[in-house]
């Protein structure tokens, strides 16, 4: 998805007024000027701060890497809340995932952990299903419940087939996998003469951004990760341009209607619930390629960011993985450098100053105050700051993740009856 | 008689999730090829000796308390339809702050008992109404923003635990705060011992625990005696119809967080004044998620959560013992969240069958139902606020 709106990134030829330009046509049109700024503001960004890691091509792959996981439990969710069904139980299902793919990892390779943690994450999503649309339990209590008891099923097994096992691992942790995914990179251009590799070392204002973005995007790019690529069109074309998709939608908008239409609704909700497991349960297989092993707490709360990442994306496939791309860079960059994480608040600075006129402008001058405020805030925090200690750098992507849930959530719409336990003949 | 049956169905649902989840953990035993009966005798086994059997009573009563508190400040939220998840965060938050406030001053001793107390229950109020600004002036969902605020908490306590509040030595292992004073300690109850006429126990049973029943008392007469608790109880049961009759949804929202903030930062309290006296990184963990489900076993009741945190406390207590007899002790959390699940299923499976007796009831032609005027309506009326407990949770 990102790989794609990069690729047609550059702007066509305006053929309106500026104000026409900027901020007409489709989502498409808006989301690509909107990541033009955002590549000119980071690369602005890295030239006052030096921080070349801010746009650095291994900071963006990283970021691609983190974003999967991220991404295949907000696809995850998206299923079952377009079907009505709010899935807080993503998490423990992707803790199943990672349990799932490492067990089969270790003995079948990297298809076996593919398909382990597929099936287990389904199997989390199954007792979901079965709590929340058979019995009607609340569907966050069911989630909440699930993610309890997935940590101690996973530690269970755990003691169960790892404690003595001769192949390794231990209470906490899987042998390794017996065998790596493969990984592709573009030839050419991020390979062999490593064209963009070569710019992106240049440090050009700009174009070395944009080749370090390209060559991230590019270069050793797993298997999955193209697959989870691939998954986010797919999602929308499966969900949006077929019958099953608009049968399993009305589900989540109007299940009384859609029973009466004939619309199963108690399977087509098992249906998504099922697809949404097993998407997590992809998730923690992602993790586990990253580490190549299961180890307990990898899913570090990921699942919970896929489900903001779902709700930043407003329900759809598209926004979804805008929102994963960037609660993955937030994470690769944590991961990557703790100075690099300090130029942040120069970015958001400038994001908060460009709040603060945009709002003085429409004359709500208290919001306009208050933006100004904590900009000024994160500006001595850049300036006066060297490096973040660990604790702080720790919870970057979550504290992003709550700071664009808080300044983007009023005009989100989710489905209908979504979180609505729905009885059949009692609606 | 009506009361007698409402009490039944109310316990009926916990004890039937109850059995439910001790048939699934002695199918997982049998799985793994040991014996269940051996479990069952670890769990109820508490000692040879007076002394050990005591011993058991105060280990279950100690890890009984911040649970219920745990409970306690999760089922308030509950009550009012919110989903407070950041409880862990409002706890370690507050306990490391009280951890550190406590030792740096010196005053007499109930005095530096109260300032650490009404550090802790500051700082969890003032970290679970980040979640209520944000809901109401964002809105931004609670359960979303009170995760996220988890992990900040935990980033920010560990990052207070080794900078500015550190009182270990470098390079030591584990790293903990400075040490409370004794004047900051909770005096332990074990004299209670004594007067009852039971072996002292080597450990100290937490004074802590009045504070406990304090709160669970203050509660409950804050929601059954208060206009305050029927706003609040109001707003849970039907959002539009409270704010219809007048009621101030956000300003709810708001109090209600402030209160189960406040609440969730004595959590960390009975171990931090009564045993280790310092917060560091062994300080334990994880309460505030087994208080959503000791909330939710207990129907958000503070009687109710007692026994929920006895129970869980009961097999919190087994998790070493079991280890002994070659049981994974894992089992434990896989009981805790069976029972969980169960007791949902059972409330909403109860809630059913009183909804269809319900309906069968008033089916019945004009006669019955007008010879009964009083007993009907009211039945249904308590089964459904009884329900919504359930349910709302």
């Amino acid at each position: 998805m990102s790989a794609a709106t990069t690729t047609t990134s550059r702007p066509a030829p305006s053929r309106g007024p500026l104000t026409e330009l900027l901020m007409g046509g489709g989502p498409v049109r808006r989301g690509t000027w909107i990541l033009v700024g955002l590549m000119l503001l980071l690369s602005i960004v890295r030239i006052i701060s030096g921080e070349q890691a801010l746009t650095s091509s291994s900071t963006f792959a990283t970021a691609l890497l983190l974003a999967v996981p991220i991404g295949l439990a907000g696809l995850g969710g998206l299923f079952a809340e377009r079907a009505g069904v709010v899935n807080i139980g993503l998490e423990g299902m992707m803790i199943l995932g990672t349990w799932g793919a490492g067990w089969a990892g270790y003995q079948w390779g990297w298809v076996g952990a593919i398909a382990g943690g597929i099936l287990f994450g389904a199997a989390g999503g199954l007792l979901h299903a079965v709590a929340t649309v058979t019995f009607g339990v609340d569907h966050v209590v069911s989630g909440v419940a699930i993610n309890i008891l997935a940590g101690g099923i996973v530690r269970f097994l755990s003691e169960l087939i790892y404690v003595d096992n001769e192949a390794g691992g231990g209470v906490t942790q899987s042998p390794a996998l017996s065998s790596r995914p493969p990984s592709f990179s573009l030839p050419v251009l991020s390979d062999g003469p490593d064209l963009l590799g070569d710019l992106a070392d240049r440090q050009w204002f700009l174009v070395s951004d944009v080749a370090g973005l390209l060559r991230g995007l590019t270069s050793g790019v797993g298997v999955l990760t193209l697959i989870a690529i691939l998954l986010v069109p797919i999602t929308y074309l499966v969900l949006w341009r077929t019958a099953f998709g608009l049968r399993l939608r009305s589900c989540g908008e109007n299940p009384a209607a859609a029973d009466s239409l004939g619309v199963p609704v108690y399977r087509m909700k098992y249906i998504a619930v099922l697809i949404s497991g097993g998407l997590a349960g992809l998730g923690g297989v992602a993790l586990v390629f990253v580490a190549n092993i299961f180890k307990e707490g990898q899913t570090g709360g990921r699942g919970f960011i896929g489900l903001a990442a779902l709700i930043f994306g407003n329900w759809r496939p598209g926004g979804l993985a805008a929102g994963a791309g960037l609660f993955g860079f937030a994470d690769g960059l944590q991961l990557r450098s703790r100075t690099a994480v300090v130029a942040l608040l120069l970015l958001l600075a400038v994001l908060l100053l460009a709040v603060a006129v945009l709002q003085t402008v429409r004359g709500r001058y208290l919001q306009a105050v208050l933006a100004a405020g904590f900009a000024a805030l994160s500006l001595v925090g850049f300036l006066t700051i060297d490096e973040l200690p660990e604790g702080i750098v720790s919870f970057t992507p979550h504290l992003i993740t709550l700071l664009v849930l808080s300044l983007a959530s009023q005009r989100l719409r989710m489905p209908k009856a979504d979180g609505l336990v729905y009885r059949r003949g009692e609606n | 008689m009506t009361a007698l049956r409402r009490l039944g169905s109310a316990l009926l649902a916990p004890a039937i999730a109850v059995v439910f989840a001790v048939v699934i953990t002695a199918l997982v035993i049998l799985l793994i090829g040991e014996n269940p009966s051996t479990a069952l005798q670890v769990l109820v086994d508490f000692g040879d000796t007076p002394a050990q059997q005591t011993q058991a009573i105060v280990v279950i009563l100690n890890r009984a308390v911040p649970l219920f508190l745990a409970g306690l400040a999760v089922s308030v939220a509950f009550r009012m339809g919110l989903f407070n998840i950041g409880v862990e965060g409002q706890y370690r938050m507050a306990t490391v702050l009280a951890a550190g406030a406590g030792a740096a001053v010196a005053l007499p001793a109930p005095l530096h008992i109260l300032l650490v107390i009404v550090v802790a229950m500051a700082v969890g109020a003032l970290w679970a109404s980040i979640v209520a600004i944000l809901k109401v002036t964002r809105g931004v969902s609670e359960v979303i923003s009170s995760i996220m605020l988890n992990f900040i908490a935990l980033g920010t306590a560990s990052w207070l635990l080794t900078g500015p509040l550190r009182g270990s030595e470098e390079g030591a292992a584990i790293i903990t705060t400075e040490d409370l004073p004794e004047s900051g300690q909770f005096p332990g109850l074990n004299g209670l011992f004594d007067v009852v006429g039971l072996a002292q126990p080597r450990g100290e049973l937490y004074g802590f625990l009045l504070v406990a029943i304090v709160a669970g008392i203050a509660i409950s007469v804050l929601l059954k005696r208060t206009r305050f608790g029927f706003d609040l109880r109001a707003t849970g049961l039907s959002p539009s119809a409270a704010t219809a009759s007048g009621i101030d949804a956000r300003g709810m929202v708001l109090k209600t967080m402030l209160i189960s903030g406040a609440i969730a930062g004595l959590i960390g309290l009975p171990d931090l004044m009564g045993r280790t006296h310092h917060f560091g990184t062994e300080f334990t963990a994880g309460l505030g998620f087994l208080g959503i489900a000791v909330a939710l076993l207990g129907r958000n009741s503070p009687i109710g959560i007692a026994f929920a945190a006895l129970l869980f406390a009961f097999l919190d207590r087994a998790a070493v013992p079991l280890q002994f007899a070659d049981i994974p002790a894992s089992v434990v959390t896989i009981i805790q969240g069976t029972i969980v699940l169960a007791v949902v299923i059972a409330n909403e499976i109860a809630r059913q069958l009183t909804r269809r007796r319900a309906e069968r009831d008033t089916g019945q032609g004009g006669p019955p139902a007008a010879e009964n005027p009083p007993g009907g309506p009211a039945g249904t009326a308590g089964s459904r606020i009884d329900e919504h407990q359930g349910t709302g949770a």
